[in-house]
Order: C-alpha cells, then structure tokens, then sequence
C-alpha cells in the first residue's frame, strides 16, 4: 500500500459521490456506504503502516517480518540509537509544466503520514458507526454522511500530500468541509454565524499560509516538493531571512487553522455543529491540521526561527499564551462542549509549543494522544445529551449525577479525563511529559513553567466538568438513560486507545517504537533535539495534576469553598477577573465591533466615495467630454464641413448646370455661334502643334 | 499682269463692301441686291482666273435663279417688323468676334502655307492657262472622270425639288 | 497673279458669310449668308483649279454651284414653313430645342 497510497484518499471520494447519488435510496440513509468506505480505508491505512514499520526495520538491519515482532516485543528493552536513513516513500505524476516548474500530484508516505492516516481513518469511522445513532432522525442525514466522507478524503489528501500546493488544496477542502458541517442545521441562524465565523477566521489564517507557500516555493529554489522545501531550508539556501518569513507565514496560517492566539475564537462557536462534528473535526483531525503543517515542513520552522539556538522564538510563545488563555477560558463556561473546545485549544497550544521548543516527536506524540481521549470526550458528551440532557449541552442547567444512569459514559469519560489531565500511566501523560522533558532539556525553561501551570488548570477544569455533569443530583427534566450500543462502541474503543496508546513510546520501559517509526530521517534536523526521561519532571507534573485534581473536588465535591464562593461579589477585581473571563477576553468584542465594523463602516464609507467621486466621477467625466467632442464633431465637422462640402458640392453643380444651361437655348444661330468658334480654336491648335 | 492685278483688286473691295452690306443692311431688299453684287464679281473673277464656263453658269443659276427664288421669298415671308426690332439677333457682337478670329485663323494660315505663290499664265508643259477652263474640255472631264458625281448631283436636284415641294405645300 | 491673293479674298467673304449666319435673325438673309459661304468656296476651288492646272475644280465648282440652287430651294421652303406656323421669319422663336 505505500506505493498505491493514492487509493486510500481516492475511497472516501469515491464514497462521497456514491452517498450524494445513491444514499437517499439505500435503506440506511447512505451510512452503511460511508461506513464500509470507512472501514476499507482503515484497513489500508493499518497495511499501510505495517508496511511502514517494516521497512523501518529493514532499514535498521533486522530482515523482514521483524517489525511485527517488534511492536509485539516491544516491552522489551530495545532502546537504541537507529542511526539508518529511511527514505519516505514518494510517487508524483507531473499534471502540469510550466516552464521547468513542475506541479505535480502525488503521496510521501513516511512515519508522520502513516500515523496521520491511522488516526484520521480510525476516528472517522468511529464517529460514522457513532452517527448511525447519534444523528439517527436528523432532516440531512444523508448529506451528512456525505459531508463526512468528502472531509475524511479532504483530510487525507492534505496527509499524504508530497507537495505544498497539494497540502493548501487539502487544507481549504477541509474548511469548506467544516463550514459546510458547522453549519448542519442552518435553520438556526447561530449555527450560520458560527460556520461562516469558522470559516473566516481559518481563512484569515490561510492568507497567511498562502503567502508561506509562495515564499518557501522560491526560497527551495521554484520547487514545491515538501522534501526539497526542507532540505533546503536546513541547508539555509537563500539566507537565514527568507525562511524567517516563510516561517512566520506559514506560522500564521497555523494559528488560524489551529485554533491558536489570537486566531482561536472560532473553535468554540463551531461548537454549534453536530457532536460527532466536533469530536472528528475539531478535536481529532482537522484543528491538527496546522500542527500537522509544522512538523510536514518542520526544516522551516527549525531554520526560520532557529530553534536550535535555544531560547524564545513565536511558534513557542504562541503555544505557551495558547495554553493558558485556553485553560482559563475553561474555567468559566457552562456548556460542556464549550469546556472541551477550550481545552482542545489548550492542547493545540501544548502542540504548538512542542513544535517551537523543539520537541517534534513529542509534539506529534501529543497529537496522536490527544485525538483519542479529545474525541472520547467529545463523544461522550454527546452520549450524554442524546440520552442524558436531551440534546442540551448545558452542564449547570440540565446534567448532574448521571454516573449511575449512564455507566459505560461515566466510565469512558473518566478515562479521558484523567488522560487528558496527565495522570500516569494513561495516554497524556506520556506525550504531555516528552513535551515538557525535552523544553527543559535544551534551555527552554519558561516553557516547561508554562506547561506546567496549564497542567494544573487542565486537571481542575477537568474536575469541575465532572463533577458538573456527573455528581451531585440531576438538574434536568427527562429521564436519562444510556446510549444505545454504536454510540457507547466508540466510546469504548477510544477509552482503550487511551489508555494504551501512551506506551508507545514509553521511554522508561525502554519502548521507543513511536520515535523510531515515526520520526523522519530524512529532510530533517540532524542536530533534533534528544530527550531521555526526566523522572523527576514527570514525577513533578503528576503531582501536579494530582493537587489540581485533589483542590478541585475538595471545592466541588465537599463544598468547602475555601472562602471562595461569593468573591466574586465582594470582590471588584475577583469579578473584572471573572467579566473579563466570560467575554472571552473580550477578543470577540474586538473582531467584530473594532475591526470589522470598522472596515464596513468608515472605511467601506470611504471606499464608496472614491468610488463614487473619484472612480464614477472620473468615468462620467470621460463619458461627458465624449460627448461634449460627439456635439462638437457633429455641428462643425459632420454639419458644417462635411455637409456643407457635400452641399456645396451640390450648390456648385447647380450653378454649373445653371451657367451651362444657356447653351440649350434652342436657337440655331446660337449652336452655329458655338460651332464656328469651336473650329476656329480646332483650327489654331493644330496649326500651332501641327 | 498688271492689268489682272488692277481688276482683281478693284473687283475685290467692290464684293467685299457688298458682302458687308448683305450681312449689314437693315433692308432685306437691298441685302438680297448686295448679294448680287457679290455674285457678279465672283463671275468676274472666275473670268480673270480663265474659268470662263464656270463664270456664265455662275451668272445664270446663281443671279439669274438663286437670287429670284431670295427675292420670292423675301415676298412670300414679308411681316412687318417695327421700329424697335432689327434684322440683327442679340449675338452680333460674339458673331464678329467670332468671324473675325476665324479670319484671322485663316488669314495667318493662308499666309503661313502658300507664300508667294504665283499663277503662271502658261505652263511648264506649255499648257496655256486659258486651256483649264474651256467648255470642251471641261465637259470631258464631266463626262468621263467624273460622271458618276454629275448623276448624283442630277437625282440630287430631283430629290431637292420634290423635298421643296413638299415641305412647301399647303394642306 | 498671286494666289493668295484670291484665297484671302475667299477667306474674307467666307468669314462675312459666318457674321451673316450668326447675326441675322431673318431666315431669308441666313440663307444669303450661306450663298455668301459658298460663293467663296467656289472662288478657292476655282484659284487652285487655274494654280495646278486642272479641271477638277472647275467641274467641282459647277457642282458645288447646282447644289447650292438646290439647297437654296429647299432652304426657302422651310423658311415659308417657319413663317405660316410662327407668323413671323424671326428666327428667334424658334426655340423647340430648347433645354
């Protein structure tokens, strides 16, 4: 399958057009289509990736089927340096020439497609099997299934793309996607706004990955190849400035795919989509897209902002104010899925910041983890509002003490918690704790700090959400149930992905096996930076998650509010705090009514009247000196030269006629006159030329 | 030769002023006799010029018949024609400006081509001059040479009389 | 005798002839004009006749003089005409070609 990649985007396509002709005949609405689409492109991408490990292992010297063997083995201290070059495996076929540039289309499978792939394909039929139950009497139930499939084979174009302007064709696709499934049910006119405030957003970001992909297209020399662009921007070609600036466009391109500071405001309002939505696209997939980007071109970013060089660069300051602003925002928000939309832009930042510190692997490992217990969440939120809160997401008005009615939720759901929260051994732990091991290990303190605190508020925020939704007495109205079996199935699998998807790279264990598959050799910095397990800060960030976890139910569960409850009353900055908070940092009030209204009211007004003045005045004024020239052209030229010359003309033939007209007189002697006269003159002319 | 050049000359103003006083003459009478003037010094001439065959049938046809048939018509078409309207048109002076250019053309050509041409009284062969214009011969020449224009000139004469006859007859 | 003497004294009547013929307004006296034009003709035919030597113009002048009696003929018929229609020999109406 790695040379026939293509097919594995190619099936969602083709699944795509069968749904949007043939799905409202089928029985099932078009999803048993989607879900076998989905199955077979699992199934690829998991031969894809074995096919992956072993030339891996071919490559380091163990022979073939070792890789198996490898991964089963692999609690078996193995750790090792594999210094072998293992080449990703390329095919383009050239669509157009122009010139010597090439534009080609075509798949770069290495360690990061294929963990991409899995994910992606994993999660997207996970959430079509969830769909089947979840999104069972909706009015667009084929369309939607449509809509997910053309995202799944959106987001794995942009995954296995081998050139930027295949990745930016992916990237768009997937935000037409989400806008398209933001907006499921624009009866509602909040779902229309937050779609197309999605859509915007991401968009402002992509002027910015746009101008990226122009400038790094010049800097590797004309060339849009994902590995030429990174070989030559480790190699420096073209001066440290160029890729300066491809770094910081394609970084900006990155904050707005990736729901970072100050491009995050969408991430929340997309909320408003369908649940299995936001667990596919805005937790799992399409928000990694960004982080995705950065460690495809990592050569730019690692020479743009010289990583290696240690200390602060903006890809590591906008994941670390990320963090926090996210896991702030948290603290305050009554709907669940806005919780989790916060803390999905929290983790994004821990991403981003892994990226700017020089943790590839940890931020990629982080990535991996965070799709299964951030998609668990998601979808076990939306367990809870199809059986629990009928279809309300609002935690303080309609949820409480559903662990007892919903079992297998509150089970699963704890289990992403705690995962997200960092707890040892689960899936967060691991990949949160490489993150901060390798800032700390190569000069990046301020950030291990940051990381550290944004720990802390994740596992309260966790708490409280919990608490909220699944202890004290139930607030609603209905009478909750659990879900039927295909909404808690993936809720199961996910909950087992996230508990063991962590020992992937478990480096006290000696396991490696995600490092080593997946970090590439080639077109990468050799000079990476190295992290070995730091047990004291792993120790340090459970401890901390542990107090967070342990202050937090003190607060909620015993009710002892430390003096706290009220202080917002008493308090004038305890409550600008918290004003402050619930507008988002105002950061909303920004966009629209400063930037946006300022541009549609004074200068859209400005605009209008150069328009209307200048422009129009300028084409109305040629429009009036034409016909200005027209009158003059008609009365002096047509009527005055040109007719008087044809009248005059006329007039001058009337008088000839006139002066002609006496020799008809009729009398004889007349013609005789003219007749002798005539001959006279004959006679002298040829006498004198005779 | 003298002698020929004294009459030639006297003969020559007498038909020139009479020619004048044809076209000149405010009396349709005496301009039909002006032309009999003119007509008998064409005779006379033709006698300087030994055409004496010539000169006779000049003198019977033209003043004895032409010169009548003008004075029947002058008759027959005689209209009162009052004070203010003259025998002349409104064109006389371009009809002498004309005339006199076309005499002038003449003149200056006649000039130009024959010189001082002279008239020799007897030939280089020895043929008297008074031999050209003898009755005899002439009408050898009529009836042999040119025969064919004298039967012509005869239907010609015919077709003339009938056509007069016609054009002239009251219906 | 000089011959151009005589053709001179031709072209003169003949020129007088051309006056007459323009400038007289009786028919009658255009017609006399016209005798006057061929009087002089005659006169030229007969001095090259004696000046060559040959009879070809004196026979040509008794044609030109029969003629001539002929045209006179007819000339005066068409003028009697012009008169019993127009009341007048003025040659001055008759302006049928006109235009």
């Amino acid at each position: 399958m790695l040379d026939y990649a293509w097919i594995i985007p190619a099936i969602p396509v083709l699944s795509f057009f069968l749904i949007l002709f043939f799905g409202k005949k089928m029985p099932k609405g078009g999803s048993e289509i989607g879900i076998t689409a989905l199955g077979a492109t699992f199934v690829l991408a998991c031969i894809t990736a074995v096919q992956w490990f072993q030339r891996v292992e071919n490559a380091t010297g163990k022979g073939g089927g070792a890789a198996l063997k490898a991964f089963g083995r692999g609690i078996l201290p193995t750790v090792s340096e594999h210094e072998a070059i293992v080449r990703p495996v390329i095919h383009t076929i050239t669509w157009w020439r122009n010139a010597g540039t090439l534009f080609t289309v075509g798949t770069r499978i290495d360690g990061l497609a294929v963990m991409m792939l899995f994910v992606v394909t994993l999660i997207s039929l996970l959430v079509h099997i969830y769909s089947t139950a979840y999104m069972h009497d909706d009015v667009r139930y084929t369309y939607f299934y449509a809509a997910l499939s053309l995202f799944t084979a959106s987001m794995l174009t942009l995954v296995v793309a081998s050139n930027t302007l295949q990745l930016l064709c992916g990237w768009e696709l997937v935000g037409l996607c989400s806008f398209m499934l933001i907006g499921h049910w624009w009866e509602e006119k909040d779902n229309t706004n937050a779609a197309l405030k999605a859509f915007l957003t991401t968009r402002t970001g992509d002027v910015g990955l746009m101008i990226g992909v122009i400038v790094t297209f010049f800097a590797a020399g004309q060339n849009f190849d994902i590995g030429v662009i990174n070989s030559r921007a480790l190699a420096g070609t073209g001066g440290h400035t160029i890729w300066l600036v491809g770094a910081v466009c394609l970084l900006i391109g990155i904050i707005g795919k990736s729901g970072q500071f100050p491009l995050h405001t969408w991430l929340p309002d997309a909320m408003a989509g369908p649940t299995p939505v936001s667990a596919l696209i805005h937790a799992a997939t399409m928000v990694v897209a960004g982080v995705y980007l950065g460690a495809r071109l990592y050569g730019v970013f690692w020479q743009g902002f010289s990583i290696h060089a240690g200390g602060i660069n903006l890809m590591a300051v906008v994941g670390g104010i990320t963090i926090l602003i996210g896991a702030a925002l948290a603290f305050v928000q009554t709907d669940i899925k806005k919780v989790l939309a916060y803390s999905t832009i929290s983790q994004l930042g821990y991403m981003v910041m892994g990226l700017g510190v020089g943790a590839w692997t940890g931020a990629v490992f982080h990535l991996f983890t965070h799709a299964f217990f951030k998609a668990l969440l998601f979808l076990g939120a939306g367990s809870i509002a199809h059986s629990g809160s009928h279809h309300s997401f609002e935690m303080k008005k309609d949820m409480g003490g559903l662990r007892k009615p919903m079992p297998i939720t509150f089970a699963t759901f704890m289990v992403g918690s705690l995962a997200l929260a960092g707890i040892f051994p689960l899936a967060g732990f691991w990949s949160k704790d490489e993150i901060l091991a390798t800032a700390g290990q190569n000069g990046f303190e301020i950030f291990v700090v940051v990381g550290l605190l944004g720990a802390l508020m994740t596992a309260a925020y966790m708490t409280r959400c919990v608490y909220l939704t699944f202890f004290g007495e139930y607030r609603g109205h209905h009478h909750p149930h659990e879900s039927p079996k295909a909404i808690t199935g993936p809720l199961v699998v996910l909950a087992g992905f996230s508990i063991v998807a962590g020992l992937a790279n478990a480096d006290p264990f000696g396991i490696d096996k995600f490092k080593q598959y997946i970090e590439p050799r080639v077109a990468f910095p050799t000079d990476i930076f190295g992290v070995h397990f730091d047990t004291k800060l792993a120790l340090l960030s459970v401890a901390v998650a542990g107090i967070a976890i342990v202050v937090a139910a003190i607060f909620w569960f015993e009710r002892k509010q430390f003096g706290v409850k009220g202080l917002t009353e008493r308090s004038g900055a305890a409550k600008a705090g918290h004003t402050f908070l619930v507008n988002k940092y105002y950061l909303d009030h920004l966009y629209t009514d400063v930037i946006v209204a300022g541009i549609k009211g004074p200068i859209a007004r400005a605009a209008y009247w150069v328009n209307m003045k200048v422009i129009d005045g300028a084409v109305k004024g040629v429009g009036r000196g034409a016909t200005g020239l027209g009158r003059v052209v008609y009365r002096y030229v047509d009527q005055g030269a040109v007719d008087g010359a044809v009248n005059g003309l006329a007039r001058g033939a009337d008088e000839a006629g006139g002066l002609l007209r006496p020799l008809q007189s009729g009398r004889l002697q007349q013609y005789a006159l003219l007749l002798f006269g005539a001959v006279g003159l004959i006679a002298l002319v040829i006498a004198i030329f005779g | 030769m003298i002698v020929q050049n004294v009459f030639f000359w006297v003969l020559a103003v007498a038909m020139v002023l009479a020619a004048i006083g044809v076209v000149r003459s405010q009396n349709v009478v005496h301009a039909a006799l002006y032309l009999v003037v003119v007509m008998a010094g064409a005779a006379a001439q033709y006698i300087l010029l030994a055409a004496e065959f010539v000169a006779w049938v000049q003198v019977l046809i033209y003043i004895g018949a032409v010169i009548i048939l003008f004075l029947f018509g002058i008759m027959l078409t005689r209209a009162p024609m009052g004070g203010d309207t003259t025998l002349d048109n409104t064109q006389r002076l371009s009809a002498a400006v004309v005339s006199l250019f076309l005499a002038g053309v003449l003149g200056t050509l006649l000039v130009d081509a024959f010189g001082s041409k002279k008239i020799a009284i007897s030939g280089a062969k020895g043929e008297k001059l008074l031999h050209v214009g003898q009755a005899g011969p002439l009408a050898d020449k009529i009836f042999t040479s040119y025969v064919v224009p004298f039967e012509v000139v005869s239907i010609l004469l015919l077709a003339a009389l009938v056509g007069a006859v016609v054009i002239a007859r009251r219906d | 005798m000089i011959l151009n003497q005589f053709l001179i004294l031709a072209a003169v009547l003949f020129c007088i002839g051309v006056y007459g013929v323009l400038a007289r307004r009786n028919g009658v006296l255009v017609l006399m004009s016209v005798e006057l034009m061929l009087n002089a003709v005659n006169i030229n035919l007969i001095a090259f006749s004696a000046y060559l030597r040959q009879s070809a113009g004196n026979v040509f002048a008794l044609f030109v003089i029969t003629i001539a009696a002929a045209e006179v003929g007819v000339g005066l018929a068409i003028v009697l005409l012009i008169y019993r229609n127009l009341r007048s020999p003025d040659l001055d109406r008759v302006e049928q070609l006109k235009g």
